[in-house]
């Protein structure tokens, strides 16, 4: 499936989020997402706080920032993910997807994640399940497909992700069989399997050497073609390299991350308004 | 002091790696305890085998085909065998296990996957207290409820209920221990797909623990198959076949009790019988559970 395939429409923001099964018809220009005032609290103890950003349909947004500031527990909280944890996470303030609150009272977070994926840090495929059935997992565990779907999906999901070629010769392998960049890959077919409408990556290379890096990289700058992609990364040159816009997430003395500035990569890089941020792409700390 | 050529450098007269006194010391130590640790586990291991030997040895002369076949016969009469005790307690452990393994497995997959806070701590700690419970405890319970009251007469489900208590709590801790163990990513990455948390443990949790969980199940059922006291105020035992469970059954701990307090030699001998048949019984439960689950991670 390519770009040329999505049938144009209007976008309309009162409309509910729309039917997975029409997913390639999608919503004209993509799908957008916009964070208001999040906070999002581990127990007792607050993590992240006084959030707001949009995040642009059909572009790659990065977040960046020291360790501790807060990055993973920010893009967990765009598909209902940092909940999950035991113990009382909570989130509080909204997130919009196409204009619909994913924190809505009547909101299944089990429906947000089928519409906002998620690629983790370390490459994550079921040890037991061949890449076949790693890719289509999400799909068999949530309906009945057909065998032709299923076989459909595989090729298509595989070739969105760069990885057909080198794995369609034994898709009967054992997904843990290959190697940390192409389970990364693999990770990202399963989640694109999905059809969803936003990819959330959180540290999708830092398990990765630099030329797996490359691979995952021009991969993001490909989807995002077709997807929203939202990125974490502790590495500012990924950032520079695949972000169309960027925000900085810093914790302060009290270990709250909060964000100091949001804007276009190229912007954010060369004429950072905040010396904060300017003090943090320069190297003199973080 | 090896020859440095045309190095420019000079060997130090003392190599830096020479072994002193402490070194030898620690190597010492470190000899010392690890044989130590060697003569504890082969000593553990031993017991294993002391008993094994001693009851082939002791027991083998009993087994014959009729002693798999034959009812019991009374003390004079010669051969006779123990069939209607190995069919009961098959028969016993297969109801117990109908009972045990549903309760004990839902209760360990919902301390592992479900229960927060305080709630899982009471269950475990209640888990642990019907653990600690003298099997002869549970015997006394099932007997003034079943026996006295519910069935009204030993029976073959009241041994069966007291079984299953004794097999629950194990099965709940060795479930809950080896679900923790499944990497919590896992979860994740099929979370993150939209898959329905019943879902995520039914087919991801679940599979991946498969071959744990089953150990665990043999385990208790292999525990609950031996125990004596709990059948002798439930199930009484039964010279006779009978695969009625609202009727006394037989079962080989019993028969194995009543042949070894009797005082005459041959019922001896049976006795050692039975507790070979009862040992490889369990033996052969175990090996089956290993090959259904052979080759799988742990």
């Amino acid at each position: 499936m390519t770009m040329s395939e999505q049938v144009p429409g209007t976008h309309n923001a009162t409309q509910p989020v729309p039917d997975r099964n029409n997913a390639t018809t999608g919503t004209a220009g993509g799908h957008w997402m916009q964070v208001r005032d999040v906070a999002a609290y581990y127990g007792d103890r607050m993590a992240i706080s006084e959030i707001s950003m949009t995040i642009k349909p059909r572009s790659t947004t990065a977040i960046i920032g020291p360790s501790g500031c807060g990055k993973s527990t920010f893009i967990r909280c765009l598909n209902r993910m940092h909940e999950v944890g035991l113990g009382n996470n909570r989130v509080t303030g909204s997130v919009l997807l196409d204009g619909h609150d994913i924190y809505g009272r009547s909101i299944d977070p089990v429906q947000v994640r089928r519409y906002i994926g998620m690629v983790f840090q370390r490459p994550n495929p079921f040890p037991s399940m061949s890449i076949y059935d790693n890719v289509v997992a999400g799909i068999k565990l949530t309906r009945s497909p057909s065998r032709t779907e299923l076989d459909e999906t595989v090729e298509r999901c595989l070739n969105q992700a760069a990885l057909w070629d080198e794995v369609k010769d034994k898709l009967k392998a054992s997904g843990a069989s290959l190697s940390g960049g192409q389970q990364q890959r693999l990770c990202i077919a399963r989640s694109l399997a999905m059809q969803p409408h936003v990819l959330l990556m959180d540290e999708p290379c830092s398990a990765l050497d630099p030329i797996a890096t490359y691979k995952i990289e021009t991969l993001i700058n490909e989807l995002k073609r077709q997807y929203t992609i939202v990125i974490v990364t502790h590495n500012m040159q990924q950032a520079s390299r695949v972000a169309d816009e960027t925000a900085f997430f810093l914790a302060g003395e009290e270990r709250i991350g909060k964000l100091v500035e949001f804007g276009p990569t190229n912007q954010l890089f060369t004429n950072p308004t905040d010396p904060r941020t300017e003090a943090y792409i320069t190297g003199r700390f973080g | 002091m090896a020859d440095t050529g045309t190095l420019p450098y000079k060997a130090s007269p003392v190599s830096p790696l020479a072994p002193d006194r402490r070194y030898l010391a620690r190597k010492f130590h470190g000899r010392f305890m690890a044989g130590l640790i060697t003569v504890a586990a082969l000593v553990g291991v031993s017991v294993l085998w002391l008993i094994l030997g001693y009851v082939i040895v002791r027991g083998a002369p009993a087994i014959n085909l009729d002693f798999f076949t034959q009812r019991p016969l009374p003390y004079g009469e010669v051969g006779g065998g123990i069939a209607p005790s190995i069919t009961g307690t098959l028969l016993i452990l297969a109801v117990a296990a109908l009972i045990g393994v549903p309760v004990g497995l839902g209760c360990g997959i919902y301390l592992a996957e479900y229960g927060r806070g305080s709630v899982v701590e009471v269950i475990r700690f209640c888990s642990d207290l019907v653990a600690g419970v003298p099997s002869i405890v549970v015997g006394v319970f099932v007997w003034a409820l079943l026996v006295r009251h519910v069935v009204g007469n030993f029976s073959g489900i009241a041994g069966a209920v007291s079984l299953a208590i004794i097999m629950i709590p194990i099965i709940v801790r060795t479930v809950e221990a080896v679900l923790l163990l499944v990497p919590y990513t896992l979860r994740e990455a099929a979370l993150a797909l939209g898959v329905p948390k019943w879902r995520v443990v039914i087919s991801v949790v679940l599979p991946s623990a498969k071959a744990g969980i089953i150990t665990g199940l043999v385990l208790a059922i292999a525990r609950a198959g031996g125990e004596t006291a709990p059948l002798l105020l439930t199930t009484l035992g039964n010279q006779f076949f009978s695969w009625n469970l609202l009727e006394p059954i037989g079962a080989i701990p019993i028969q194995l009790y009543n042949y070894a307090v009797a005082p005459y030699p041959d019922w001896h001998t049976k006795a050692w019988g039975a507790a070979l048949v009862l040992i490889s019984v369990i033996g052969v439960l175990s090996t089956l559970a290993r090959v259904a689950t052979w080759g799988q991670s742990r």
